[in-house]
């Protein structure tokens, strides 16, 4: 359901008539569009508004809301060049190896923000062409940017040496 | 950090044909720091362009979790090692946007003519060192001559040469220097026919033509697609500048043209950057005959400092100092994404706050990432040689990249 600060809103009028079951709600704060979509439409929420000419993805983060459950909101930016706008979409996600399909399939930007969102984040993403780390070494164990893993002291401190 | 050196499948199967693997730094000059790129070759034709990254992750974005939202500033600069005052900028717009703070006009003006200093800064070492990178050595001496210039100016306002920290939550972090006007009005004052110099090496330069005019171009959903963004979208014909397209700190007051080209190629991305350079000493000679009066900072007590007078002289004023020194100060929950636009193009911070002295997520959509991303749509296929001038064009700086 829409809160009423979107019903006026033509994107996220256009997605709810779509497919009435795709968003979840959003607001408008600091004259920016957040959308909350469910997780297992991100693709068809994002096929939508490519039609909708938001020719770029912007960038793919995630935010770690630890303790709290659903834990990982799934961030993603459109931009319209033509139409000069922004538009962010969220999905929440939780678990301890949370998965989502991937926006590749999409948006081609999508592969190396999805990588460093598995990286950091332990985010997997369902028919990523290749989902391997791209910031950590290989043999990395965790993923660093959860609010659960320490800031320092993990296995590699190099303090003592 | 994960590709490895195995010859692929396919590799093995069609050995007979010599095929090669040749990996390209992490230390290879024209890789402009750590980036490390594996060239699949057949004679001297890259058939598959594979870029390592993450060689310089520093774990910014988890540092900025771990301190408060004023000290992070100092970690802003150290994203992008060119352009700081632009990452200072952008983190300090998404900030002020939670806190919903004013930001009086001088600061703003301010901003701006730092901001255009630091691009251009950041086109003459893209300028010196594409030059370097193709065989043109003497404009690299020239460029960095000028950016000395530069340095020495963000040195004399903020006593440091690369990492400013000039730009604060607020406002800016002192009042500009007594003098600036007549040491940035002497610079600009040579700058443009320095600019000439530059061109008149290059433009008629035979070698610097047949190297760089039609190389390295892609079709332009392509390039949107792949999420590129800056002087390569705007040479591909597509005037996408976030300083026209949501105008910030007052840019909306300036006067000024977005440089862009059809050619979409090598030397199309280096004369909008040349041209851009050029608007930018518009923009600064602008900013110097109108600068408003007054304070470079906001009144908020609650989040900038107080005067160093007040502050021994009153109550309040003390305790605010002391709340801001050892608590820093608390930003309202909230979410905002702060899209400027850097030398090298878009610029975003993403900047969460759960309403605490510490900023719950802050994540940086930076430039480099989204046009190094690119790297194997716009090398495979091509000659090797030319493999160095697209790398060059596309300006990326991998303290930007991987953060």
């Amino acid at each position: 359901m829409l809160p009423d600060s979107l019903k006026e809103n033509a994107i996220a009028a256009s997605l709810e008539t779509a497919d009435p079951s795709l968003l979840l709600g959003g607001n408008t704060e600091h004259n920016e569009i957040t959308l909350d979509v469910v997780p297992e439409k991100i693709l068809e929420a994002l096929r939508l508004l490519k039609g909708q000419r938001f020719e770029r993805l912007s960038t793919v983060t995630v935010v770690d809301r630890y303790p709290m459950e659903p834990r990982f909101e799934v961030v993603y930016h459109l931009q319209s060049v033509s139409r000069n706008l922004y538009v962010r979409l969220k999905c929440r996600v939780s678990g301890e190896t949370p998965e989502i399909d991937s926006a590749t399939a999409v948006y081609a930007s999508a592969n190396w923000y999805e990588r460093e969102v598995w990286d950091l984040f332990g985010v997997v993403f369902k028919n990523h062409p290749n989902l391997t780390r791209i910031m950590m070494p290989d043999f990395w164990e965790g993923h660093p940017l959860r609010r659960d893993y320490p800031v320092h002291g993990h296995k590699y401190s190099y303090q003592n040496e | 950090m994960s590709e490895t050196l195995t010859p692929t499948a396919d590799t093995e199967k069609t050995a007979h044909t010599r095929r090669m693997i040749l990996n390209m730094g992490p230390q290879h000059p024209s890789t402009h720091g750590v980036l490390r790129v594996l060239l699949e070759l057949e004679g001297e034709t890259v058939l598959k362009c594979t870029p390592d990254i993450g060689f310089l992750h520093t774990g910014i974005e988890k540092q900025c979790e771990a301190l408060n939202w004023q000290q992070v500033i100092t970690l802003t600069d150290r994203v992008d090692y060119l352009a700081n005052l632009s990452n200072n900028l952008c983190y300090s717009l998404a900030v002020e946007k939670l806190l919903e703070m004013e930001i009086p006009p001088k600061a703003q003006w301010m901003r701006v003519l730092l901001c255009e200093l630091t691009r251009i800064n950041s086109h003459l070492v893209w300028l010196g060192t594409h030059a370097l990178d193709i065989g043109a050595m003497t404009v690299f001496f020239l460029c960095f001559r000028e950016r000395e210039d530069i340095l020495r100016i963000f040195e004399m306002f903020s006593g440091q040469r690369l990492m400013t920290s000039y730009i604060r939550v607020g406002g800016l972090a002192l009042d500009p220097p007594r003098g600036w006007e007549k040491r940035v009005k002497t610079f600009m004052s040579t700058l443009p026919s320095r600019v000439d110099e530059y061109e008149s090496l290059l433009n008629t330069n035979p070698i610097w033509l047949k190297r760089t005019k039609g190389v390295g171009r892609l079709p332009v959903d392509e390039m949107l697609e792949i999420g590129m963004s800056g002087p390569c979208i705007r040479a591909a014909g597509i005037p996408m500048d976030a300083r026209k397209m949501m105008p910030y700190s007052s840019y909306d007051k300036f006067n000024f043209d977005v440089p862009t080209s059809t050619d979409n190629d090598v030397y199309a991305r280096y004369a909008v950057r040349v041209a851009e350079i050029r608007e930018s000493i518009k923009i600064v000679n602008q900013a110097m005959a109108g600068m408003p009066e007054g304070p470079v900072q906001a009144s908020a007590p609650k989040v900038v400092l107080p005067d160093r007078e007040k502050m021994k002289t009153q109550m309040e004023s003390l305790i605010y100092h002391f709340k801001i020194v050892t608590e820093g100060f608390s930003v309202p929950a909230g979410e905002v994404f702060q899209v400027i636009e850097s030398p090298r193009g878009e610029l975003g911070y993403y900047v969460v706050s759960d309403g605490t002295a510490k900023p719950l997520r802050v994540h940086m959509r930076t430039p480099s990432f989204g046009n190094l991303q690119a790297l194997p749509n716009l090398i495979e296929d091509r000659m090797i040689a030319d493999s160095i001038a697209i790398m060059g064009s596309l300006d990326f700086v991998l303290g930007d990249c991987d953060r």
